[in-house]
Order: C-alpha cells, then structure tokens, then sequence
C-alpha cells in the first residue's frame, strides 16, 4: 500500500498536468472526451491520442533508460526509418511475417548496441554519438527503398497499424505491453538501480564493481529495440516505408516526453511510467489543438507554451518560491507564528 | 628581522558554513624571496593563497601590502595592486599566439585597433628577459607544458611585479623542465620580487626555496629558514609529530602466521608513471598501514591494489595461484573490498538512498539478474545501520544528506555487505569528527581481529601507529621502507619518508 502511494506521489505531477490538460481541450472542444465501441473496436478523440502517441510512447520508454545513465539518443528516429524500410521491403518482397518482425527487432537492436558500443566502450560523448546514426541512419533507410517510397499490400501486416484486439486498437496495445515489459524487467531486476547509480556517478559506480559499459550498452540496445516496434507501427499503418519523414524529429518529442516525466537529463532516478505519461500529454496537446479548430499556425506555440509551463513548474527554483509565497500566505494569517 | 616584509597579513581567519578553514595565520613574504607554502591536504594553504589574492575575504585579520594595509576585493583588484598568481592548471587560451596569450585584455592598440606587430615585438623581448626565444607568432598549442608554465608566469610577473603566488607550477614537468622553470624564478628573485610557490614536492622545495611557512589544520605551524632545516624537522611540521616519542604499537602478528606465506600476495606490482613495482603481502587478522606524503604514491598504491588501474608490471597469487586482477569487478569477485579517498567523487553515490549505497556492492558482486528482494535488502540496510551506528538511522534517506562521517561508515557497510577477506582503506578517517573517527578506527581494529586482511592508508601517523602490524613506507611513488611490530613509531615512519629514496632503495 505504501509502495503505491510512493508511485502515486512521484507520478502525481504528471497524472495532474495530463488531467489539466485534458479538461482544458473537454472545456474547447466538448466532443474530446466521447468514446464508442462500433465495429469490435473503440473510437473517439481519447483512443485517438491512446494510438497516435504510440511511437513517441514506444522511443520514451528506450529513451528514460539512456537518460537515466547521463546519455541522450538522437538516432532513434532514423532508427524508425532504418527499421521502417527494412520491414516495407521484406513485406513486399513476400516474406512471412514472422519474419520480417524478427528482422526489424534485430535491426533496431543493431543500431542501438552500435550507439551503445561508440558511447560504452569507445567512450563517445552520447549526443555525438548517436548524432551519426541520426544522420547516416536515413541515408541508409533510403539505400533499402532505392530511393522510393515503397508501398505493399499485406493485411496481416497492416494489422499492426491499423488493428485491434479485444476492441483495443493494436498499436495502444504494443506500447503499453512494451513498457510493462521493460519496465518490469529493469525493476524487478537489478538493473534499474545499476542504470540509476552509473547515472549518479559513474566513477564511483565504477570502483564499486559495477560493469557500467554494459549498462550503457544494454540502455542503447534497449532504445533501438523500442525503435524497432515504433518502426514497424509507423509501416504498418502507412503500409508503407517513407525513409526521408518516417519518425522524423520524433527523438526530440522523445526527449521532451522524458523531461516532462521528470527524469532529469543529468542522470540517475528515472520513471519510465512516467514518460509515458509524458508522451500522452504531448500527443493530447497535439490532438487537443487540431480539434479545436484553431488555425495550425497556433499548434506548434500553444504546445511550446503548456511545456513550458509544465517544465517551469517542475523547476526546484519555481518549487522553491512557490513554497517561500505559501510560507509568506500561511504566516500572514497566523502572525504570532511568524518565522522571522 | 633583517628585511622588510613586502606582503605580510597577520591573524587572518576564515571560516565556511561554520567550518574553520584558517585561524589566526600570520604570513610574510618578502622582496627577493623565494617562499615555499607547504601543509598536507587540507591544512588550508589554498584557502591563504585565495585570500591574499582576492578569491576569497577574509574574516578577521590584516593585510599589507609594503606597509601599506590593502583589502583586495577580487583577483583583479589583486593584479592591479602587483599581486599576481599561476594556478596549477594553467590558465591560457591554447588557440592564440604566445603574444596573444600575455597581453590577452591589455593588448597595445593603435587608432583603436590592436597593434599586433608592437605586441609580438614586446612580447619578443619580455620573454628574451628570461632567456627565452620563442616564435610568438606561434599558436600556444605548439609549446610544451614547461613553456606554457613559463609564459603564465611571465605574464602574471609582467601583469603584478610585485608578488606571485605559483600553485604546484612543477606538478606536470620532468626533471630536466623543473630546472627549466626554476631558472626563471630565481631570475624573478633576483629583479625583487616575492615568489610563494606552493608544492609537495620537498626536494624542490630544498632546491629552490629560502624560508618554508607550514600550515596544519588552518593554523600556522611555522616559518623557517630553509638552510637550517633538515628534511625530518620539515616532515615532523606538516604532520604535527615534531615531540612524539609514544610507540604504542601493536605486537606483530604470532610468529609462525607471519613466517607462514601470505594468502594474498602481491609481487613486483606496478605501473609506470604511477607507482614503482613493489612486493606487497596480507595476511588474515592483520593490518598494514601505507605511510607517505601527499603525491608520494599511496592512492595510486590503492587503485593497483584493487585493479582500478591496471598493473603493468608483476601478478597477484592468491592462496598459491596466479590469477588476474584488471578491474574492479574481477577484484570484488576476489573478495577484494576499496573504500576510497575521495569520498564524494568516488564513493557515495549522492542522489540513492542510504539502503541503495549499502547493497550496491553485493548487488553488483551478485550480477543484475539476481536482484536482491527488497526485504533482504531492508535487513541488511537494517543490520549494518544498528552495527555501525549509522545516524540518523534512516534507511531510505539520501546518503546526500548525512554528515561526512556517517557517509564514510555507509561506504565501509557497502564492503562489509559483500563479506570481503581483503579490505583496503584509503584514509578512512580523513574530514569526519571526532566520535565517528574513533568509531571508525574500533570497526578497523575489530574486523582484524575477526581475521579479515586490511590495507589502511592514512595520513594520521599515530592512529597507523596505533592499530597496523606493518607500515609500509612510501616516497617519491616508490615503497622504500617495510616497518615491522617494534620498529614502528612516529619517529621511524618519519625518518623513513625523509630518507633519500635511492640510498633507502639500495
């Protein structure tokens, strides 16, 4: 019972600021909050942001773990590209689905222990790192396509897009699966308090015996893997592989997931919960504001706007003098208890 | 007094947070002098030097400057009144020109534009002053380290010619650069200006320095001529022991477990440019301290001892058999424990919680796939906070927020969670007050004569005195002296670190 209410407290100012935000785009646009079950699946403007946000879901899961270690991946949107293209191709040029999952997986897993070994063992500061797979990673996805856009026509496989399963659509139920798994497998393991300890200090993380280049190899690997999944939901819905705009910029969106679930760029304590979080407030700010039929033009500054406000209200100087103006209300009342 | 003092402060204190770093220290510097600053680590030479610099203000006390009282406000209110310093990590800009580098902000301008053929010509000829011929046209890159030092300290002697205070100026320079950089100040010297240099290098500071100032613990011990002080006398300064005759040392260790072979031995252990090979033996229920002088080699001992650095010479047997030892974790499997010196960079890890710090090493000994349920953590968390009375007695507390002492005793539960057979302590007792100090050297005493193997290093020469069975000696990165039972005191570990090293090595 303590530990949920440990869990709650930490995710409270998340869960607060996606309620916020959702009563704000209700209070606009009313129709938001309306769900049906029509055709063996739910519809409506919540499952819509349940769906869309699921490949930044999926690269914020990859990307707590990195961050957590004092790292940073760039490359996980090319990731999907790379990954894209390969599934697209194999699809089209007939293999079975298994796999041409397998493929992908194997593929994403590839560029993340790529970045993990430039970062863990060759010692690359992260941003550059991985900053070459971002750059050479689209270039590669488009050596797979030749160039094109390829297109294919293959239910079974467009499933993974545009499917459901038990009336949840199919993508909501991959990142959510995703993230119980790793989640799962770095706490119920001890991997999670390696990765946070490397990420504190390594040095001392280091002489106490701790193997912290395979941590930070294994975060990397974890990161393309996530890609990889994000990858094959990005193809499968398109039924198709763009390798110049497949999750283009979404590491940013990623990162930004991350920061608003609170984990702090310097490393250590991580929620990958939390990001998740982060990643549906970013995508029912994105749905919010298209259906409020406001012009474009405002999306991208209302959204800069309400991330600012959720990250100032994170900030320990805000923090601080938030509770320095509720110790001067409190002492205005009660005078005799004044602190001064 | 045969001269005038050209930089003197009387009775200057400073405190911070509450924590006394200088108390009541007078400090004089004379024209033509070459003054050596010297003290252990923390005795408080940094903190002086950045007072009378301007980094710092002072609390209480006086300085003058020839006789005038000057209150400098900042480093350059210091420059400007002729008090110059050069830092140990030399502060040039390596991607200009050696002209550039010395009349950085004071360039010679001409209709308003820098007169760059007048600047590298004065810069020609202030550094012909000190017999050097460079291209000053030259990117600064271009010179070696002993060069740079020289021309940070032509710069600040151009900028302050009245005082300059050197900080460790020799710490990165071979011997023949060190000659190099001497030529220039007591060419310095010889112009009238009063040079401080800080250093813990002793044989340099024999080499070059007229009087020595030794501070301990923020008070001045005090200030002698050089030429009518032997090396002993100095040692016996910086470590507070000048009149200690105690020996109450512990007995060696029964005859026949001494004789036996030891089940950890190292041989011919060493890596250059760090520590000289050396044989080193533990024993089960047996302490040995590792005396020596701060940059003598005893941390550096430690890192080999536990595979942080990587030996480059001899092996490690362990109960008769070979086996490597290249990292730490090979070490932890060894059953090897490491509490280290530096305590916030290389120990705790600030921002887990007390529980988190204690299991982290059996964990990390266990491997990530076999997490440590949090009940056993809790007991073990439990266990070691009620053992070594760790306060306040809060498990899940950040180690952040406990006193220096009770972080230390968290770091030394972390090694004794894992059950080690080979603890090595690099001057456990360093910054922590005076409950938890003893606390600490009872634990040390206790788990010896529960028959675990220690290595304890420390600066303390009486608490080695006191709990080791051996001392090993180091100085100038080398072990020049093994001290057994009787043999060990005060006076013996001190005449040992004073001897010349190729005579003791011999």
């Amino acid at each position: 019972m303590t530990w949920i209410a440990t869990r709650l407290r930490r995710l409270a100012p998340q869960l607060i600021a996606l309620a916020l935000v959702v009563v704000a785009i209700t209070l606009i646009a009313p129709g938001f909050a309306h769900v049906t079950f029509q055709n063996g699946r739910l519809y409506g403007s919540p499952m819509d942001v349940l769906v869309r946000a699921a490949p930044v879901a999926l690269l914020s899961i990859g990307m707590t773990l990195v961050i957590a270690t004092k790292g940073i991946d760039l490359s996980v949107g090319a990731t999907i590209a790379i990954t894209g293209a390969v599934a697209a191709s194999m699809v089209a040029a007939g293999h079975p689905l298994a796999v041409v999952i397998l493929a992908a997986l194997g593929v994403g897993l590839l560029c993340g222990v790529w970045n993990g070994l430039l970062v863990g063992l060759i010692d690359i500061q992260p941003i550059i790192a991985t900053l070459i797979l971002m750059v050479a990673g689209r270039g590669i996805a488009q050596l797979i396509t030749e160039g094109v856009i390829l297109t294919f026509n293959r239910p079974a496989f467009a499933f993974l897009g545009s499917g459901a399963f038990l009336g949840v659509p199919m993508p909501v139920i991959l990142w959510v699966l995703t993230g119980l798994a790793i989640g799962l497998l770095v706490r119920v393991s001890a991997l999670g308090l390696l990765i946070e300890a490397v990420g504190i200090n390594r040095r001392a993380s280091m002489m106490i015996g701790i193997r912290a280049r395979f941590l930070i190899v294994f975060v990397y690997a974890a990161a393309g893997l996530c890609a990889a999944i994000a990858g094959l939901i990005v193809t499968a819905d398109i039924k198709g592989a763009d390798a110049n705009n497949a999750g283009l910029w979404l590491e940013l969106d990623a990162i930004l997931a991350v920061v608003i679930g609170g984990t702090a760029l310097s490393g250590g304590r991580f929620s990958i919960s939390a990001s998740l979080i982060g990643a549906l407030i970013i995508q029912a700010l994105n749905t919010g504001i298209l259906i409020s039929g406001w012009p474009p033009e405002f999306n991208l500054i209302i959204k800069a706007v309400v991330i600012i406000v959720i990250l100032a209200l994170q900030s320990p100087v805000v923090a601080n003098s938030l509770a320095a103006a509720a110790r001067v209300r409190a002492d205005l009342k009660e005078p005799r208890r004044s602190r001064t | 007094m045969t001269r005038e003092a050209l930089l003197e402060s009387r009775g200057i204190s400073k405190s911070f947070f509450g924590i006394r770093a200088l108390a009541n220290v007078d400090f004089e510097v004379r024209a033509g002098e070459i003054h050596a600053l010297l003290g252990e680590n923390g005795a408080g030479k940094s903190t002086l030097v950045k007072i009378l610099t301007g980094a710092y203000r002072r609390d209480a006390g006086t300085i003058a400057l020839e006789g005038r009282p000057v209150s400098p406000r900042d480093v350059g209110e210091a420059q400007d009144l002729g008090i110059g310093t050069v830092y140990q990590e030399v502060n040039l800009l390596e991607n200009l020109t050696v002209a550039e580098n010395l009349y950085l902000g004071r360039q010679p301008r001409r209709f308003g534009l820098i007169d760059r053929r007048r600047m590298e010509r004065e810069a020609k000829a202030l550094l012909a002053g000190y017999g050097l011929h460079l291209d000053v046209g030259e990117s600064l890159s271009h010179y070696s380290v002993a060069v740079r030092q020289i021309i940070a300290i032509a710069r600040a002697a151009d900028l302050s010619g009245k005082v300059l205070f050197l900080d460790e100026p020799t710490a990165s320079l071979d011997a023949r650069e060190v000659d190099l950089v001497f030529g220039i100040l007591r060419e310095l010297r010889s112009r009238g200006l009063g040079i401080v240099i800080i250093t813990h290098f002793l044989d340099q500071v024999y080499a070059i320095a007229d009087r020595v100032t030794v501070l301990r613990n923020g008070e001045r011990v005090g200030c002698r001529a050089i030429a009518d002080l032997p090396k002993r006398d100095l040692i016996g300064m910086m470590l507070g022991r000048e009149l200690d005759e105690e020996t109450h040392h512990r007995a060696e260790i029964s005859a026949e477990a001494a004789h036996a072979p030891a089940p950890i031995r190292f041989r011919d252990f060493g890596k250059r440019g760090s520590v000289a090979p050396f044989d080193l033996d533990a024993r089960p229920g047996e302490v040995v301290g590792i005396a020596g002088l701060l940059g003598s080699g005893r941390s550096e001992t430690a890192f080999l001892l536990f595979g942080i650095d990587r030996a480059d010479s001899g092996h490690l047997e362990i109960d008769g058999r070979e086996v490597p030892l290249a990292s730490p974790p090979e070490a932890v499997k060894l059953g090897f424990g490491f509490c280290p010196e530096d305590r916030k960079t290389d120990g705790i890890i600030a921002d887990l919680s007390v529980r988190e710090n204690i299991i982290l090493a059996l964990q990390a000994r266990r491997g990530w796939a076999k997490p440590l349920s949090p009940r056993e953590q809790a007991e073990i968390a439990r266990k070691y906070i009620r053992a070594l009375d760790i306060r306040p007695p809060v498990a899940e507390r950040p180690i952040k927020f406990l006193s220096g002492g009770n972080q230390q005793k968290v770091i030394l539960a972390r090694w004794l969670a894992t059950d080690p057979r080979f603890l090595i302590l690099d001057e456990p007792t360093r910054g922590i007050d005076i409950g938890a100090h003893a606390e600490i050297i009872r634990l040390i005493e206790q788990l010896c004569a529960e028959g675990m193997a220690l290595v304890v290093i420390s600066s303390e020469l009486e608490e080695l005195v006191a709990y080791s069975h051996r001392v090993v000696v180091l100085s100038d990165r080398r072990h020049v002296r093994e001290l057994r039972g009787a043999e060990i005191s005060t006076q013996s570990i001190m005449a040992a670190m004073a001897a010349d090293p190729e005579e003791s090595a011999a």
